[in-house]
């Protein structure tokens, strides 16, 4: 049987369509498209196509609003420097403890360099508390930065109530939208958001293209200087190609909104009730009412996540875990551990994404090989014995 | 994903002892659910021979945790608890072909248990490590910014090299190097503002100090050697405030240093003198007075080609 990919959070299939597009631009069309002749010409048109497209995704008015990046790292690292650039007075940031990576690091070293920055913590859910954020807002705020979804559980934050409140206060509110766009509807136009970050490889785009929204009139300062490419916004060449292919898929991305709130819903929701069916002692994290709609995570308990990644991997089957193992690291996702979710369930959370190229027969499987994964994994864990769970006083070893 | 070597995934897919035995006579655990890791290993010791009859093992971990313990027991059956006790967490990674730099601990995590059931087997109480103390740092050998900082401030290391050497930290995937870094650099922080307070300069004569050791110090160009090495692992400390010191000349009844940038006239030269004095003693293993030579404005020349000779 084919493998089966449901680990699209991490990265998704590359959109055909968005591949023939972009084939072009590695062959006959190389111009660059800041020369002044027909090569640039050719290749600047379709640049102008693609930001219309990628714009519209989000519902941006002005294409110039959008900013061309290597990724979705770089799209949020610019916003935060940009905002702490524009007000050099304001020493705070507010955040959440849930951000990806590229939002934490960035934040935990801005802390050692002096800033202040007020960590939002989540409920057992993942869910912020809006009268914490009300408390920490102020003038001496640089920017708000929250993802719009998590990349674990999918579970989404109220955005754009959480905008209007930072623009009543008059700060800047970035978001961190990639594992939103192309998963929800977004209009930033009559919003509070005043920069959006997103990327095209979570969206059937290749790897290596993101993109920042900036609304038009907000202050700006850029990361990279350089030549005059995106007007200043960002120096250096284009990736054109990508970015082609990036308006492509963005497209196909609008186009297919009702698919995943509709098809791809469905299936996960199958997935989800057949193994939470199938297996003992597991249950979904995050919020279940109020997330992505191709997004499940799963604790199994007692049992640990690289582990199950492996045996699955063995069926064919691809997904992801908030496992420590899976990261190299020693602690559990810390998003896991900021929603309390007990360590012998934390190392063995499994996220399964799915994409509208998910097939039925494809969740059939999954739902047929899970239960006996676990099992074979629980008999060999020195906390479950005959078929159930060990008391914990009697296994408290110290640590290695 | 992992690298992981043919054999890794063998014994992971197919683990072998992997049970818990009955008529155990001896019980090692180690690990802990916090860290996503947690093994218990039961032997079967025959009383009169200590061999090892039987192995079993439980694990709560990833696929080279697995691995690692299923290696451990098919390593340790047959063999007699002075033999089994030899078995080091290499010999499980090269019985593994191999484990990822990040995955290291997986096989040290084989080996306490190892050394936890050969204690209980004896009757030994192993005390209980004191970890979790700060951040994990380390995440390939699960050093803990605790166990860090007390290794640089005992053994004054200044170098991601030194601290990898004492405590295994940052050896393998490199990842780490920034914040053992900033570990180094506050328990450098500290150490300074410990020393400017205090004033333990010790003047040892030098009559005494030739007396005792001359005999031990034979080669005057070893001791010169070693002294230059010792005093340029000591200059990022001065360096941090934007002083220096240089080795001068060395002999087993005095060392010459020279202060200098911020270090020249500063009002507290004899503490930096006294602490440069300890810890060249410690490094040393015997005491030799120092002394700081005041710069002149016509040096000697053959004391400038010294202290050149002392920034390598």
């Amino acid at each position: 049987m084919k493998a089966i990919y449901l680990d699209n959070n991490a990265t998704t299939k590359l959109d055909a369509m968005a591949l023939e597009a972009m084939l072009p631009l590695f062959t006959e069309q190389f111009g660059n498209p800041s020369s002044i002749h027909s090569f640039a010409d050719k290749v600047g048109a379709q640049l102008k196509i693609a930001r219309r497209r990628v714009a519209d995704l989000i519902g941006a008015l002005h294409e110039t609003e959008i900013i061309f990046t290597s990724c979705a790292t770089e799209s949020t690292t610019t916003a935060i420097y940009s905002a702490l650039k524009v007000h050099p007075h304001r020493k705070e940031i507010i955040t959440t403890v849930v951000e990806h990576p590229a939002t934490l690091e960035v934040c935990e070293q801005l802390e050692l360099e002096g800033y202040k920055i007020h960590w939002l913590k989540v409920d057992k859910r993942g869910r912020v508390d809006l009268n914490e954020y009300q408390k920490v807002l102020s003038d001496n705020v640089a920017l708000v930065s929250v993802m719009w979804a998590n990349n674990e559980t999918g579970t989404l934050f109220p955005i754009l109530e959480m905008a209007q409140l930072a623009r009543q206060k008059g700060i800047l509110f970035h978001t961190d939208a990639v594992q939103a766009a192309g998963k929800i509807p977004i209009e930033v136009q009559d919003s509070g958001i005043d920069m959006l970050s997103f990327s095209g490889h979570k969206l059937h785009a290749p790897k290596g293209i993101g993109a920042l929204y900036v609304r038009r009139g907000i202050r700006y300062r850029p990361l990279l200087r350089g030549g005059h490419q995106e007007r200043g916004r960002r120096a250096g060449t284009e990736n054109c190609a990508s970015i082609v292919a990036f308006g492509v898929a963005a497209e196909q991305a609008e186009l297919h909104l009702e698919t995943m709130n509709g098809r791809i819903k469905t299936l996960r929701d199958k997935l989800e009730k057949g193994i939470l069916a199938q297996v003992e002692h597991a249950f979904v994290t995050g919020d279940p009412s109020n997330r992505t709609a191709n997004t499940c995570n799963i604790a199994f308990e007692y049992v640990e996540g690289e582990a199950i990644l492996m045996l699955l991997n063995q069926q064919g089957i691809a997904a992801s875990s908030g496992s420590a193992c899976t990261s190299g690291s020693l602690e559990p996702s810390h998003v896991m551990q900021a929603m309390s979710i007990p360590f012998t369930a934390a190392h063995g959370t499994i996220r399964f994404s799915l994409s509208r190229y998910t097939t039925e027969k494809e969740i059939d499987k999954v739902i047929d090989v899970i239960a006996a994964i676990i099992d074979k994994l629980r008999l060999l864990s020195p906390y479950w014995q005959n078929g159930k769970p060990v008391e914990m006083e009697r296994f408290a070893p110290t640590f290695a | 994903m992992w690298d992981y070597s043919e054999t890794v995934k063998d014994h992971f897919f197919n683990p072998r002892n992997a049970k818990a035995l009955e008529d155990a006579n001896a019980i090692g655990d180690v690990g802990s659910i916090s860290c996503g890791d947690a093994l218990r290993l039961t032997l079967k010791v025959n009383k009169h021979t200590d061999i090892i009859e039987d192995a079993g093992f439980q694990t709560f971990g990833c696929g080279s945790a697995i691995a690692s313990s299923s290696a451990l027991t098919e390593l340790i059956i047959g063999k007699t608890i002075t033999d089994a006790e030899k078995v080091s967490n290499q010999e499980i990674v090269d019985y593994l072909g191999g484990l990822p730099p990040e995955k290291m601990h997986c096989s040290v995590m084989g080996q306490e248990a190892l050394e936890a059931a050969i204690a209980n087997y004896r009757g030994i109480e192993l005390k209980a490590d004191d970890h979790e103390e700060g951040k994990l740092i380390c995440r390939c050998f699960a050093v803990d910014e605790g166990k860090i900082s007390r290794a640089v401030e005992k053994h004054s290391l200044s170098s991601i090299d030194d601290v990898i050497n004492y405590t295994k930290a940052g050896g393998a995937c490199t990842g780490c190097h920034e914040k053992i870094e900033r570990v180094i650099d506050a328990v450098l922080a500290k150490k300074k503002a410990a020393c400017s307070s205090s004033s333990n300069f010790v003047n040892y004569p030098v009559e005494a100090a030739a007396g005792s050791f001359a005999s031990a110090v034979s080669l005057g160009d070893q001791l010169t050697q070693n002294v230059r090495e010792i005093i340029s692992n000591l200059r990022p400390y001065l360096q941090v405030d934007g002083g220096d010191v240089s080795l001068v000349q060395a002999s087993e009844h005095l060392i010459t240093v020279s202060l200098s940038g911020a270090c020249t006239g500063c009002m507290m030269t004899d503490i930096t003198m006294g602490w440069l004095q300890d810890q060249i003693a410690e490094k040393l293993g015997f005491p030799i007075p120092v002394v700081n030579q005041i710069p002149e404005s016509h040096e000697p020349q053959e004391l400038q080609e010294l202290s050149h000779l002392a920034h390598p």
